[in-house]
């Protein structure tokens, strides 16, 4: 059997007959983590769905006191650090390094960014008191974000202040736990630059690439999910 | 199965896609829609999320067994999430005699 084997390579791994089956068992291990993350993002997602049916208005007034223009524009960034991490990979299959190197540089710019923002908004938050912890003694007052928020006092649905800071808590939860994992892919997007000036991928072996790009790419989708469900439902009240 | 290589002309239909529904989904959330506006918002969540799984995560090429592995990451979050709420949504539903 082992002389059937027609290519060698540096990165083929000597448990595997070849680079394509080692290939393939790489991206079913790592869909074997994403599945593993996308249990884990669940059940916050869960906890979510249930105090959303038992406090919809809670939710919905907590929900409209964040920065919607803010969360839209981390939206993007983060669609286009996907597109950038995307096209990284497609360097790295065709073997173009220079491209390779800047297209993850620039994905690790759009992270950055969408932390950045992330970091204003939190503040913002601490600022208004919203943070759902001692040191940050907490209140709520809604004071709505759009322009017409004239509208009389009488027309706002009274809530429960206990039920607003649930919404809070699963906010910073959620959007904390997100933040984590862009920067651990922050982390993982250095060492492929390193990897890469030093020439370590060719079009023959470029896993960590590829999988590094899964990575990305589901923590992207987690945000696609976090963003109607934590900043648009109150979006229609004023 | 040989690698397939993605061209860049998808990513950027791909990513336009995207984009466009992100600003549909802003747009639709400033209209009271009452229940609706979930059911719009999560539509178009999950359609662009099997956008991104389907093209920059490549499992549209993949092999099947990828697939299983995908189906089933989602199929076991869909029992957690149906399982639980069978709980929760309908407690009250019955008086239990004490």
């Amino acid at each position: 059997m082992a002389e059937t084997t027609t290519t060698t390579h540096a990165g083929l791994a000597h448990h595997f007959d070849d680079i394509e089956q080692q290939r393939e068992a790489g991206t079913l291990g790592m869909w074997a983590f994403l599945v593993t993350e996308v249990m884990f993002f669940g059940g916050l997602f869960l906890a979510y769905i249930l105090y959303r049916s038992k406090y919809p208005v809670e939710f919905a007034v907590a929900s409209n006191s964040l920065n919607v223009t803010m969360g839209f524009i981390n939206t993007l960034v983060l669609i286009c650090s996907s597109l950038t991490m995307a096209l990284a990979v497609y360097c790295a299959q065709i073997g173009k390094r220079r491209p390779l190197i800047i297209f993850l540089v620039l994905t690790m710019v759009l992270g950055a960014t969408f932390l950045v923002i992330k970091g204003v908004e939190y503040h913002e938050k601490y600022v208004e008191h919203h943070i759902p912890v001692r040191f940050n003694t907490y209140e709520f007052k809604w004071e709505p974000h759009s322009a017409e928020g004239a509208s009389s006092q009488a027309e706002r649905p009274a809530v429960e202040t206990g039920n607003v800071e649930m919404f809070f808590f699963l906010y910073f939860a959620m959007t904390g736990v997100h933040a984590l994992h862009m920067i651990i892919g922050l982390g993982v997007l250095t060492t492929l630059v390193f990897m890469a000036r030093r020439g370590r991928f060719t079009p023959e072996y470029h896993s960590p690439v590829e999988l590094s790009g899964l990575y990305w790419h589901f923590v992207d989708i987690v945000w696609i999910f976090l963003f109607p469900l934590l900043y648009l439902i109150g979006a229609h009240l004023h | 199965m040989r690698e397939h290589i993605v061209s860049p002309k998808i990513y950027y239909v791909i990513f336009i896609a995207l984009t466009v529904l992100t600003v549909v989904t802003w747009s639709v959330a400033k209209i009271d829609l009452g229940r609706m506006n979930a059911v719009v918002a999560l539509t178009i969540a999950v359609i662009k999320a099997t956008l991104v799984v389907l093209y920059f995560m490549h499992v549209r090429y993949n092999s099947r067994l990828t697939w299983v592995f995908v189906g089933a990451g989602f199929f076991w979050l869909a029992i957690m999430v149906a399982l639980t709420l069978s709980d929760y949504m309908t407690r009250g539903w019955l008086t239990i005699a004490r």
